[in-house]
């Protein structure tokens, strides 16, 4: 047994909650209220959809990456499956779970990790850690040994685990937050783009322990990224989020066949159909 | 499925989770803590100033007692202060800080998270409206040969149930207005102490403010402590204080739990569970 799988013990999900799919979405649809920029009227709202009738699964054990632009809709989606927002329509089920009807039952099951590290920054590392992991009903007993191994596990350096958040750089709060998502054993891990704004070795790092996690342990995993070469390397298959819509779900080669592209860029832009300027345009005017 | 047993430990854990952050928090910001102590205690000399003060404009009353009145009536607005602050900060600290969606998703029962909170506030409160006291007593040299100062912390630990109940609802505020939300806490504490004799009798309030004082537990809470430190009443002696703040808690909690539960979900439903209001 590997190092990481020795930290990360107790698997949480029962024997019938591992005979269902990991997630299991079924034409689920989000809207959010917008104000009319144009209107006569300041307070009236119009409904957007975020998420359109997305339907897919991801089975125990697999590492699936979403990709999409800013304002694509992944976010909602991890939101959405960390019980965080309510849905409009459609159905989610973590593990058997329903999403927005057995919230507690899903979020035993689940943590994330996303963009920004989140913590209260000053505290410690070893303080923000323990007490997240009380809320996931760990004792100061069973912390007091694990969080000083989890953090060394992911590339922390022990001496400055009291050390208070904000004196550690961008990198290192993205390893603590690692750190907590997996110090409670997680059966699904959402990571919402946990690279964006790290240094190329910090990126690194952080996606080689994703790696060994998903060896060691049989962790299942939703990458939310834009990052095509990160989901290229660590997911088994690669989904396009494109304006809210799953335009597909497929192996990342089995992608580039489908749109007779050579790298995964390629095939994003067609099958969205839409260039990189065409794409900030969008962004710029907040309709993505 | 879980056992009772199982979620009722794991839930514990949880509700010790946020005494222990409450306290790393406090730790980290002691000397924060200090200013605003000092400042408490000026906003009380204040008030408490005042009975000298009619003493030396030529009005006749018992300077001592007024005084005592004048102190008690400070030391429970800035304890009310207190248990709002930090359960309005269940929202407002959490998504300053950007953790509120690991808190929010994490397996930890909301009544449990907010009664987490309200333990912290009330120890914390206790202490601090403990010292706040001692240090104003000793400046004016307040004698109090009749107080039964347990019977006083009786009273406002009954009290604190109703205060938590309520600051479970103004704790939503946060949610529902990200920017101006915090600041109704301070409102709420305001429009209950007004009406609930916080400086003076309710006697003296227009006939509705008298009425509403009748639902205000400040109003018991602050008879209950004033007659236990002037007259010296042990606790049974305040059961008129009591039986309605007993009430008004057993309704409060569940009050402030479900409008809670609502405003969470008026936030789910509409994106505002988040960081960045």
């Amino acid at each position: 047994m590997s190092r990481t799988a020795s930290i990360i013990t107790s698997i949480t999900a029962t024997p019938d909650e591992e005979a269902r799919p990991a997630v299991d979405v079924v034409g689920l649809r989000k809207e959010f209220l917008r104000r009319e920029p144009k209107s006569r009227w300041p307070h009236r709202k119009k409904p957007v959809p975020a998420l359109k009738n997305l339907t897919f699964q991801i089975d125990q054990g697999e590492c699936v990456a979403i990709l999409g632009q800013n304002g694509s809709g992944k976010s909602t989606l991890v939101r959405l499956l960390s019980t965080l927002l309510l849905h409009d329509g459609g159905s989610a089920r973590v593990f058997g779970h329903d999403v927005f009807g057995e919230p507690a039952a899903v979020r035993r099951l689940v943590n994330r990790v996303s963009v920004e590290a989140s913590f209260f920054k000053k505290m410690s590392s070893a303080e923000n850690l323990s007490y997240a992991a009380r809320f996931y009903g760990l004792t100061a007993g069973q912390t007091r040994s694990r969080i000083p191994e989890i953090l060394e596990k992911v590339g922390f350096p022990p001496d400055r685990r009291n050390e208070s958040m904000e004196s550690l750089s961008r990198g290192m709060q993205q390893k603590v937050a690692l750190a907590r998502a997996l110090l409670t054993s997680p059966v699904l891990l959402l990571l919402d783009e946990p690279t964006t704004g790290l240094d190329p070795r910090s990126k690194l790092e952080v996606q080689t322990f994703i790696r060994e996690v998903r060896g060691a342990h049989d962790v299942t995993i939703l990458l939310c990224t834009h990052d095509l070469d990160e989901a290229e390397v660590l997911a088994d298959r690669v989904g396009i989020l494109d304006r809210g819509e799953l335009l597909v779900l497929e192996p990342a080669d089995d992608l580039k066949r489908r749109y007779g592209a050579s790298t995964l860029e390629e095939a994003f832009f067609a099958a969205t159909g839409r260039t990189f300027e065409q794409e900030e345009a969008d962004a710029k005017e907040g309709l993505s | 499925m879980r056992g009772p047993a199982v979620t009722l430990r794991s839930e514990l854990i949880g509700l010790a989770g946020v005494v222990e952050r409450n306290a790393y928090l406090v730790k980290r910001y002691a000397w924060w803590e200090v200013a605003f102590f000092l400042w408490t205690v000026a906003n009380t000399l204040t008030i408490v100033f005042i009975a000298k003060g009619v003493e030396a404009a030529g009005g006749e009353l018992d300077v001592n007692r007024q005084t005592t009145v004048l102190l008690i009536g400070g030391v429970i607005w800035a304890y009310l202060g207190i248990i709002f602050e930090i359960l309005t900060e269940t929202v407002a600290w959490e998504r300053w800080e950007g953790t509120i969606e690991y808190t929010f998703m994490a397996p930890l029962s909301r009544p449990v998270h907010l009664i987490g909170m309200g333990l912290f506030a009330v120890v914390y409160g206790v202490a601090r409206a403990g010292l706040l006291f001692g240090v104003i007593a000793f400046f004016f040299d307040l004698e109090m040969p009749n107080a039964d100062f347990i019977s006083a912390l009786v009273v406002l630990g009954v009290a604190s149930i109703s205060f938590i109940g309520i600051g479970m609802m103004t704790a939503v505020l946060p949610l529902i207005s990200p920017e101006k939300g915090s600041q109704l806490g301070f409102i709420a504490q305001g429009m209950l102490l007004v009406v609930s004799g916080v400086y003076y009798s309710v006697e003296v309030l227009p006939a509705p403010m008298q009425w509403l004082s009748t639902i205000s537990p400040a109003t018991y809470a602050l008879e209950g402590i004033r007659d236990a430190i002037l007259h010296g009443a042990g606790v049974t002696d305040l059961w008129d204080e009591l039986w309605p703040l007993v009430i008004i808690g057993a309704v409060s909690i569940p009050l402030g739990f479900a409008v809670f539960r609502r405003g969470e979900r008026y936030a789910k439903q509409h994106g505002k569970l988040k960081r960045s209001g």
